[in-house]
């Protein structure tokens, strides 16, 4: 857990992509210098595409603007958010390497509980690379973590775990919440280190910010769409939760798993609770059908890789929330476009087929 | 301190004593416990009469009152661990809080001496939310709350049913775990306490647990005797069987189940290698165990425990007695149980 503040051993460096949606400036990174500077950076600048956003020097990296995304997907470029970070899920589909690490430009490097620095990308690689237990759950949480185990009573041939496609990662100082608890609690502030990750049980859904997040790209890329939001759009901060949602239901369909918690980034910046509460408003009542929606969304034996898995949940959106409001028709046609992005510009790119149809 | 508001007198506190010589448990957890009720149940099989220092407010049952209440033909088997059911049974309080005889208070990551007492009746006391899960863990807590996208419909929550309290120094680890690490020692204090989704299982550990007897209590149940069963937790897996009904139970009539804080401290005792000599039953038995739990659905017409205890010793009965006679007697004990707590654990007086 301890990490050093001298340049950590790189792990996984020719492999991971840290993706960054910015519109204001790239500052932050100067705190993250020593345990970024090794690995490549896909910077997403929203917004003004004119404006100049300055990558502090040293670092290896690659920066679209609106008018790249639109050059570079053409009519496809619909998809993609404008004035919302859900735009970073650009910078997925560009990626050439197996792990994608985004971050929020206001995250900083937090502190462990005895004053060391964490890595947060270290234990985001650690995650992924070690298995997850969606089946069972295990009441000492990560039985792989060095000083702890699988409990009595846990199953030996569940014990192997299973490949791991996310890794969420959580935040100290200013918590996520959302606007109405904002307004409610304005100082309260997250202060209490869990020193765990588990993993969420198969079956169970959870929102997933993504302002810390690590994920597997090779197995679940094609889900992490982070939605129309944003400019033109009836709302906001909903990006991440949409993708979280998508994301949960098709890992567990593929039997895959999803952990939770360590590292914590330090997050500095509170959004204005009344911008934000314009932005959430129609997402807090229409959650109230999108979660029963997800909960019971069941996946085809025939969908066997991640993109016809999300190809069928676009269509159930468009069946059964197109109800709720014509947003999820445009919604559902976004989701099928980001697809054929995806196809489009990852054909030579490896996708997980499962051999013999999904998990149970 | 988190702060349960409910009275003293609603809780008892059950110790089943495997050991005969309670002085100096009691003197470790003098401050916490004084202030409860405490049924000592004495493993019906310790031949030495029980020593309990003075200053507690206390009842103790023994083979007599056991074998007075239960009869002598019963499928039910009160020895070891599962002393602690008729302490369970004959309660009349709403809460229950038990800790195995070798467990004393902890201390935090801060150095501070654990109340964990307190903490588990805040689990119970605090509503628990198995429908949808948040990521900054229990939201009722000080300093913490649902996270944004967290629908609001489950933000009232249900009620919590049992919390689930873990282990630091020996951890619940099964004997091949332990044997292979054998100098490994829990040193990790997490700091959250979750709710257990719904419809996850998970393996419940005796240990260190409480529960809302009034909502729950039938479904606490002796019931899995494995055929080496010992008295060391390496050889049972009594509180592993009895929390999977439960978890059932609770998914059914949509209550919560926590796990995580408090911490006890579990003393080191025994040797993971000489009760992995005696017992293997227990592993094997679990690859059944669980994918026939994690499978079960009860009808929407059982409503109550009791029912839903039938309902399931029924189903195990019928789908695991043909592979082992160890889930019959199961199934039979169940039946029993109900019968039982029907009988006497239901009445208003004390025994």
């Amino acid at each position: 857990m301890a990490e050093t503040r001298v340049s950590p051993i790189p792990l996984l460096q020719d492999e991971l992509d840290i993706v960054i949606p910015t519109i204001r400036n790239l500052d932050f990174l100067e705190m993250w210098r020593p345990f970024f500077q090794p690995y490549h950076l896909i910077i997403v600048q929203d917004g003004d595409p004119s404006k100049i956003i300055k990558v502090p020097e040293g670092f290896d990296y690659e920066l679209y603007n609106r008018n790249d995304i639109n050059r570079i997907l053409g009519p496809k470029a619909s998809c993609i958010s404008f004035k919302d970070s859900a735009c970073r899920c650009f910078g997925y589909l560009v990626s050439k390497k197996k792990y994608i690490f985004t971050i929020d430009d206001d995250c900083f490097v937090a502190k462990n509980p005895s004053g060391e620095e964490i890595n947060a990308l270290q234990q985001h690689v650690k995650n992924l690379l070690s298995p997850s237990t969606p089946f069972f759950f295990n009441t000492l949480y990560d039985p792989y973590r060095e000083g702890t185990d699988f409990v009595r009573g846990y199953p030996f041939s569940l014990r192997e775990g299973v490949p791991t496609a996310v890794s969420h990662g959580l935040w100290l100082n200013i918590p996520d919440y959302d606007a109405p608890t904002q307004l409610v609690k304005p100082l309260e502030k997250n202060t209490r280190f869990v020193d765990a990750v588990m993993t969420i049980p198969k079956g169970t859904l959870f929102p997933m910010c993504g302002m810390n997040l690590a994920f597997n790209r090779e197995l679940i890329g094609p889900a992490m769409y982070f939605g129309l939001m944003g400019d033109g759009q009836p709302i906001g901060r909903y990006d991440d939760m949409w993708a979280g949602w998508c994301t949960k239901v098709i890992c567990d369909h593929m039997g895959w798993g999803v952990k939770t918690g360590l590292p914590y980034i330090w997050h500095s910046k509170a959004s204005n609770p009344f911008v934000n509460l314009k932005k959430e408003y129609k997402g807090i009542y229409w959650q109230e059908e999108l979660i029963p929606f997800f909960q019971s969304a069941i996946l085809p034996k025939d969908c066997t890789t991640v993109q016809k898995c999300y190809i069928e949940l676009s269509k159930q959106v468009r069946a059964k929330l197109g109800k709720v409001d014509e947003y999820f028709i445009k919604l559902a046609d976004a989701m099928v476009t980001w697809i054929e992005a995806w196809d489009e510009l990852n054909q030579s790119g490896k996708s997980s087929e499962l051999p013999n149809g999904p998990a149970k | 301190m988190p702060l349960a508001n409910i009275n003293d007198s609603e809780v008892d506190i059950v110790i089943g004593a495997l050991q005969s010589d309670l002085t100096s448990f009691m003197n470790e957890w003098r401050t916490i416990f004084s202030r409860f009720h405490l049924i000592i149940v004495k493993d019906p099989d310790l031949k030495e009469e029980l020593k309990i220092p003075e200053g507690f407010n206390f009842d103790v049952y023994s083979k007599s009152h056991i074998d007075r209440v239960v009869g002598s033909s019963s499928s039910i088997v009160f020895s070891g661990y599962s002393c602690r059911y008729f302490g369970f049974l004959v309660s009349r309080k709403k809460y229950i809080v038990s800790f195995d005889d070798d467990c004393i208070p902890a201390k935090d990551s801060k150095g501070f001496l654990i109340d964990p007492v307190a903490q588990h009746l805040a689990n119970l006391t605090t509503p628990a939310t198995p429908f949808f899960f948040n990521t900054l863990y229990d939201p009722y807590r000080e300093g913490a709350d649902f996270v944004r996208g967290y629908p609001f419909s489950l933000r009232n929550g249900v009620t919590c049913a049992l919390s689930c309290g873990l282990w630091l120094n020996l951890a619940d680890l099964d004997a091949p775990t332990q044997a292979l690490k054998p100098q490994q020692r829990n040193s990790l204090y997490v700091d959250a306490v979750i709710t257990v989704p719904s419809r996850a299982m998970m393996p419940v550990s005796g240990i260190n647990i409480a529960f809302d007897r009034e909502s729950v209590g039938p479904a606490l149940l002796p019931a899995l005797k494995l055929a080496g069963e010992g008295k060391f937790r390496w050889e049972t897996m009594e509180d592993i069987w009895s929390g999977m009904c439960l978890k059932v139970v609770c998914d059914h009539l949509g209550l919560g189940v926590k796990s995580g804080l408090p911490y006890v401290w579990r003393q080191d005792r025994g040797s993971a290698i000489e009760s992995l000599k005696k017992e293997w039953e227990g592993v094997k038995l679990m690859e059944e165990i669980v994918p026939f739990f994690q499978s079960m659905r009860l009808p929407q017409t059982v409503a109550t425990t009791e029912d839903c205890v039938i309902e399931m010793a029924r189903t195990v009965k019928q789908q695991l007695g043909p592979s082992s006679p160890v889930f019959t007697r199961a199934a039979d004990a169940m039946v029993e149980w109900v019968k039982l707590w029907k009988a006497v654990g239901s009445g208003s007086s004390p025994l």
